[in-house]
């Protein structure tokens, strides 16, 4: 497990390179001077250009420019922006919680609703039930992200009004972060409806966020279900007398959740970039809205600094899933 | 009173290309301490018969029979409850791919444990202990060690005796091995058979062996059913089938046996059993029968008296030396 473990991390080195030589590359391929682009400015004076391109190490021959810019990466000197002047990294941890949160509480929709939905379309096939969950998941899988997302405010906040339209909390609630989880802060302040607030700020957000990995989690469990059922030691198992829940649940499930769990882990990259869709229509204080908030101000340290700390967390995050895929398939533990 | 109980056994299975008939009146009684061979060519309905047995059939398969009871109870009957009391721990089954047949992501000891759980109630420490036993009982060397390893550390041989050792777990009164032999290496075949012969005269269970190889009967059954394309051609006591078969398919078998044919590769019998397309009409050997004449053509044959064979067969061979 140890090998495994040390292998898995072994493969994310060359992987850090290249995302950070493309984060790198980025701002020098755009078109436009990137001491002007960097510096947000226009008209500034020669000295001052030349005070710029000595400050950004724009002098020093390429090669050195990457090396030192992968030194300030490791030494988590993401840059600054140069709106709030605030460091990349502090805005990004600021913010994150809020895209955490987002996505955990989609995630766990997901997994939650998806799963026992394959199973049972899976166990039932054909059925009435099989069919309209199927469909229902086919709709969900082709439904435009920002189009749903209009439709539920629309429905929701504007006929219903029981939703708010934005922000992760009512402003009559106010208390300092302590986990930066809404959801827990708002407990956690003991300040009545709080929670209940913060519940109905993060539902329609979540369920647009989950949609898309909701519906793939869905498929790929019934068609991993279906081959499994098939096998052998689903047969070994019935013959022992098992109750059904047991041979379903535990002999073939842990088995189907091989390829679901890999799935889920894609979904992961999918589901960062449905984030920063779901944030702009909600008005969501995550770092998708942020990363979009930056490109329309042409705040390009923060652009780059933020593609290296998404790719990060992608890279952490399957790190996780393979972490699971080892723990629950014992032929990959024991390669 | 038989153990195994069946009268008239017949599975229809429901096909995209209409209803297949896998067994067709299948009769089988399986007295306690038994062994009983079920031989015939692949896809003759040997294993469908006995997962129907056992309960196992998917819901495509209508499953018929004048009588099916084991140790007294009707199991066609029996509640889907009951019945799952019954199978795994009275009635125990052994498969063909012994290596597929085990679930890759649990452990050897988990697997053996769980019927101990489910139909004894045994506790951790019971339940490892009796695992321990078992499996010393067929033959895995360093049982402590191997209650931790998963299936992919076995090999097919080891697979099969932890499989054996998990259907004898609870005991059974009946154990069903479908060609338990037939997916492993020659020389694991002959100690995997010697293994259930030996846990059978040791433990007084019953045994019923399915194989598509004479030579397997010949050196563990006592009795013998011969199936083809879903029917009975013949039952006998083992000595008398392989001195005197009475039905020209069991002839035809042991032909194909490498020590009686003087060639040294096997002379298979030429043709296969017929499909749901291709059955004929009369007997349904006839198309590959030398002895075939106009009657096995167009009637359906008889089923002839014990000492014949109890073959469904028009011209039963050897009836003289059956005479005498
Ligand atoms: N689940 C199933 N659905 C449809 N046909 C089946 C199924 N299982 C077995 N059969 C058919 O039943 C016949 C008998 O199969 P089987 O009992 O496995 O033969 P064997 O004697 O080799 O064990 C074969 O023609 C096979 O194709
Ligand atoms: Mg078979």
């Amino acid at each position: 497990m140890l090998r495994f473990l040390l292998n898995r991390i072994g493969l994310l080195i060359p992987t850090f390179i290249g995302v950070s030589i493309i984060a790198f590359s980025f701002i020098r391929l755009l078109p436009g001077d990137p001491i002007l682009l960097l510096a947000g400015e226009r008209g500034m004076t020669d000295e001052r250009y030349q005070a710029e391109v000595v400050k950004y190490g724009f002098d020093k021959p390429i090669w050195q420019q990457y090396l030192n810019y992968l030194g300030d990466l490791l030494q988590g000197d993401f840059g600054t922006s140069f709106v709030t002047k605030k460091p990349v990294l502090t805005e990004f941890l600021t913010l994150f919680p809020a895209t955490l949160e987002l996505s955990l509480v989609a995630i766990v929709l997901a997994v939650v609703l998806g799963v026992p939905a394959g199973i049972f379309a899976a166990v039932k096939r054909g059925s009435f039930f099989d069919q309209s969950i199927m469909s229902t998941a086919l709709v969900g899988y082709s439904m435009p992200i920002f189009w749903w997302g209009l439709l539920l405010i629309i429905f929701f906040s504007g006929i219903l009004q029981w939703t708010p339209v934005s922000g992760r909390i009512s402003l009559l609630y106010f208390f300092p972060p302590v986990t930066g989880f809404m959801l827990v802060d708002s407990l956690l302040s003991g300040q009545k409806g709080a929670f209940a607030s913060a519940v109905s700020h993060l539902i329609l957000p979540a369920i647009v966020l989950a949609t898309i990995p909701l519906a793939v989690i869905a498929r790929q469990t019934r068609s991993a279900m279906l081959e499994v059922l098939g096998e052998d030691y689903v047969r070994t198992a019935r013959a022992k007398g098992l109750p059904p829940r047991r041979v379903v649940g535990l002999h073939a499930l842990r088995n189907a959740l091989i390829p679901v769990i890999t799935v889920i882990g894609l979904s992961v990259g999918t589901l960062l970039a449905g984030a920063i869709l779901t944030e702009t229509i909600f008005s969501w204080p995550g770092i998708g809205k942020w990363m979009v908030d930056s490109i329309f101000r042409r705040d390009y340290e923060v652009i780059q600094g933020g593609l290296m700390l998404i790719a990060g967390i992608v890279m952490i995050v399957n790190l996780i899933v393979d972490l699971l895929y080892g723990l629950i398939n014992p032929r990959i533990r024991h390669q | 009173m038989a153990l195994l109980s069946i009268r008239n056994l017949s599975v229809t299975f429901e096909t995209a290309t209409g209803p297949l008939k896998a067994v067709d009146g299948m009769d089988l009684a399986v007295d306690p301490g038994d062994i009983v061979a079920i031989v015939g060519e692949s896809g003759s309905g040997k294993s469908v018969a006995m997962l129907a047995v056992m309960g196992l059939l998917p819901d495509t398969a209508t499953v018929t029979a004048d009588e099916m009871s084991f140790a007294g109870r009707d199991l066609a009957t029996l509640s889907v409850q009951a019945r799952r009391q019954v199978i795994g721990k009275d009635i125990a089954m052994i498969f063909q791919e012994p290596v597929a047949s085990l679930n890759p992501c649990f452990t050897v000891g988990f697997q053996i444990g769980e019927a101990l759980k489910t139909h004894l109630g045994l506790g951790r420490a019971d339940r490892q202990r009796r695992s321990i036993e078992l499996l010393q009982e067929v033959g895995i060397p360093e049982p402590e060690k191997r209650l931790s390893a998963f299936p992919h550390q076995l090999s097919g041989g080891m697979s099969q005796r932890v499989m054996i050792a998990m259907a004898i777990s609870c005991q059974p009164q009946l154990l069903i091995a479908d060609e338990p032999s037939t997916a492993l290496d020659v020389t694991i075949q002959a100690q995997i058979l010697d293994l259930l012969v030996k846990l059978q005269r040791d433990t007084g269970m019953a045994l019923v062996l399915i194989t598509h190889d004479m030579g397997v009967v010949a050196e563990t059954a006592q009795r013998v059913v011969v199936q083809y394309a879903g029917q009975q051609v013949e039952r006998q006591p083992v000595g008398g089938l392989f001195d005197h078969p009475h039905h020209p398919y069991t002839a035809a078998l042991l032909d194909a046996l490498p020590d009686r044919a003087s060639g040294d590769r096997l002379p298979a019998i030429p043709g296969v059993v017929p499909g749901q397309s291709d059955r004929p009409d009369g007997c349904l050997f006839n198309p590959r029968c030398k002895f075939a004449d106009e009657t096995c053509r167009t009637v359906a044959p008889p089923r002839q008296s014990a000492e014949l064979g109890e073959a469904l067969c028009h011209y039963p061979l050897n009836h003289r030396e059956a005479a005498a």
